[in-house]
């Protein structure tokens, strides 16, 4: 089974796009979201929720103001500057606090309760392009690698369970925790760019966290018609770096106008941009090894 | 006054929109690089660097002839970066959180604050404006340390020098991005009138509003997709304070690197009625909605 993840370091340069796409052309695959934090891979594969899982992770202190007798302990404890002065006493600011446990454990009047924290929701749907292993972070939770691993896990199983071939990962933008939860033993990353500062900045980026990890990298370049130099250094940066550029597509509504439908790209007429797309999709499974 | 621009889903323009309204303000301003993942700001703003450290979490480093293995440290630690087994300690400085947990519980005194890397924290002047920026190191996990590090050099500047701030923030709606724009007085939120910039809004929109903040939307590429975005913000009284079109001309300035708010007459008008309009919002009350959480 092989297991290849879209990444990008830059937000909003097609990522979820294309994975459905591939997620559409790919056969005997498990999709899995791993944007737990703004998913939006189902507003394509308008999935039919067939389990649904709580998901908890860390905790959270609460001081109880019958027992507290303010003496101001845990404050100058806290490194988070999660515990203030409400008005009514000593109050914990949830947002700021890290779960960490040492007011709790140093309270002389144990008056600091500690909760389990219930984070977000996570899924196992089917799509019309077969199954997906998706969640929703609740807005505000903690972001969390343990999700996205724990999804990756559903998917394996499943994947195991049916056969598959394939795991598909929609992967974070950035280079923090989720993302290299994300490409926590994969085959293949794919990174779509495009030929902006930010997104040439960013794919250098991410280019050496999937370096530092040891995972292949392939690139993906979007909207290569915005400007032709920075297409031109992002080419010379994957020479240098023997990255395979596996498409050029260019800057087109059409991707909107898909997903405005609650269609991908591919199912669309077919165009020059969807012949491309499908093109990449050949080079991306041969260089993750599917099929073999 | 801080301004914290931020979003749900990436790529919807909060880094043009931090830099075009930098570019505009007319009071002294720190344009800051909160997306420490990612930070885009200077490739916009071109500051000249005025220094640049490391910034550092503090980790527990062992002194193992104090220590009696009696293994109060490992059982207080959440994030397992320290484990005592039989005569054994470990400490996994990489999954620490920096709570400082071991150091205040240990009875010997045995553990001291060591160092590990989370990345950089660099200032400068963009023009008339000042600039700082987090940049995290490769392959280091956590974003809010640095990000914490950063806001309290931005709090040590602005007691210093005074004037305003505008946070470029993180993408999404988790701990980062909600800690991001915690201590601002007014949060922009940059969407594109897509599926993907509805749904990643709402959801920006329930993780913000409890902050009881003054908040407006920013449309960025208006006139593709749908309408969905104008109506939740009519039903939720999210003002939206610009529209900027959709419109290849921009999209190529951007992608050259340009601060879009000087490449027309009509886009400098966008972002000066902008900063107006942020400035009489964060004047104004909180909406309505903000009481409920």
């Amino acid at each position: 089974m092989r297991e290849i993840i879209i990444i990008s370091g830059k937000g909003g340069t097609g990522k979820t796009s294309f994975t459905g796409a591939f997620a559409h052309l790919a056969a005997d695959k498990i999709i899995c979201d791993l944007d737990v934090d703004a998913p939006d891979l189902h507003l394509l594969l308008q999935p039919v929720r067939e389990r649904q899982e709580e998901f908890h992770s860390g905790h959270e202190a609460a001081i109880d103001p019958e027992k507290c007798t303010s003496c101001g302990l845990c404050a100058s404890l806290c490194q988070f500057g999660a515990i203030r002065e409400n008005g009514a006493g000593l109050a914990v600011d949830p947002r700021r606090c890290e779960g960490c446990k040492v007011c709790v454990a140093f309270c002389p009047a144990a008056a600091i309760r500690f909760p389990e924290k219930h984070c977000g929701q996570w899924y196992v749907s089917s799509t019309r392009f077969g199954p997906l292993v998706h969640a929703q972070l609740f807005p505000g939770a903690e972001n969390s690698g343990r999700l996205v691993m724990l999804l990756k896990q559903q998917a394996k199983e499943l994947a195991k369970a049916r056969g598959a071939s394939l795991v598909l990962g929609d992967g974070a933008p950035g280079i923090g925790c989720p993302v290299i939860s994300s490409l926590s033993g994969a085959h293949l990353a794919v990174a779509v760019t495009e030929p902006t500062p930010s997104g040439r900045h960013d794919l250098e980026r991410v280019a050496d966290l999937t370096r530092h990890f040891q995972v292949s990298l392939a690139v993906i370049i979007n909207k290569y018609d915005l400007n032709q130099d920075e297409t031109y250094h992002i080419e010379a940066f994957c020479r240098d770096r023997d990255y395979p550029v596996v498409a050029h597509l260019p800057h087109d509504p059409l991707v909107t106008r898909a997903m405005v439908q609650g269609l991908v790209v591919t199912e669309m007429p077919e165009t020059d941009f969807s012949r491309d797309l499908r093109r990449a999709w050949t080079r991306i499974a041969a260089l993750a090894g599917l099929g073999q | 006054m801080i301004v914290a621009v931020a979003s749900g889903k990436g790529g919807t323009g909060k880094t043009t929109v931090t830099a075009s309204l930098a570019a505009v303000w007319d009071q002294p301003v720190t344009g800051v690089d909160l997306d420490v993942e990612e930070p885009n700001l200077h490739l916009f703003l071109h500051p000249a660097m005025a220094g640049c450290e490391p910034a550092y979490l503090p980790v527990p480093v062992v002194d193992e002839a104090r220590c009696t293995y009696c293994g109060a440290c490992s059982e207080l630690c959440r994030f397992k970066a320290i484990s005592v087994m039989g005569q054994l300690l470990l400490t996994f400085p990489e999954m620490c959180h920096g709570c400082g947990g071991c150091l205040a519980v240990c009875p010997e005194q045995a553990i001291a604050p060591g160092k590990r890397e989370l990345g950089e924290i660099s200032w400068g002047r963009a023009g008339a404006a000042g600039f700082l920026s987090g940049r995290l190191r490769i392959s280091e996990a956590m974003s809010p340390p640095l990000m914490r590090l950063v806001k309290a050099r931005l709090q040590q500047m602005l007691a210093a020098g005074g004037g305003d701030a505008i946070i470029d923030a993180p993408p999404g709606v988790s701990c980062p991005a909600v800690n991001a724009v915690l201590d601002s007085d007014v949060i922009l939120l940059v969407t594109e009138p897509t599926p993907f910039g509805f749904y990643d809004f709402q959801l920006a929109w329930e993780a913000f509003s409890p902050l009881g903040k003054p908040l407006g939307a920013v449309v960025n590429r208006a006139g593709l997709g749908n309408d969905a975005i104008y109506q939740f913000c009519r039903e939720k009284g999210v003002p939206v304070l610009a529209e900027i079109p959709y419109d290849r001309a921009i999209a190529e300035a951007y992608a050259r690197g340009l601060i879009i708010a000087g490449i027309s007459g009509r886009l400098q008008e966008t972002f000066i009625s902008l900063r107006d309009r942020v400035r009489h919002l964060a004047n104004s009350k909180a909406p309505r909605q903000a009481a409920h959480a």
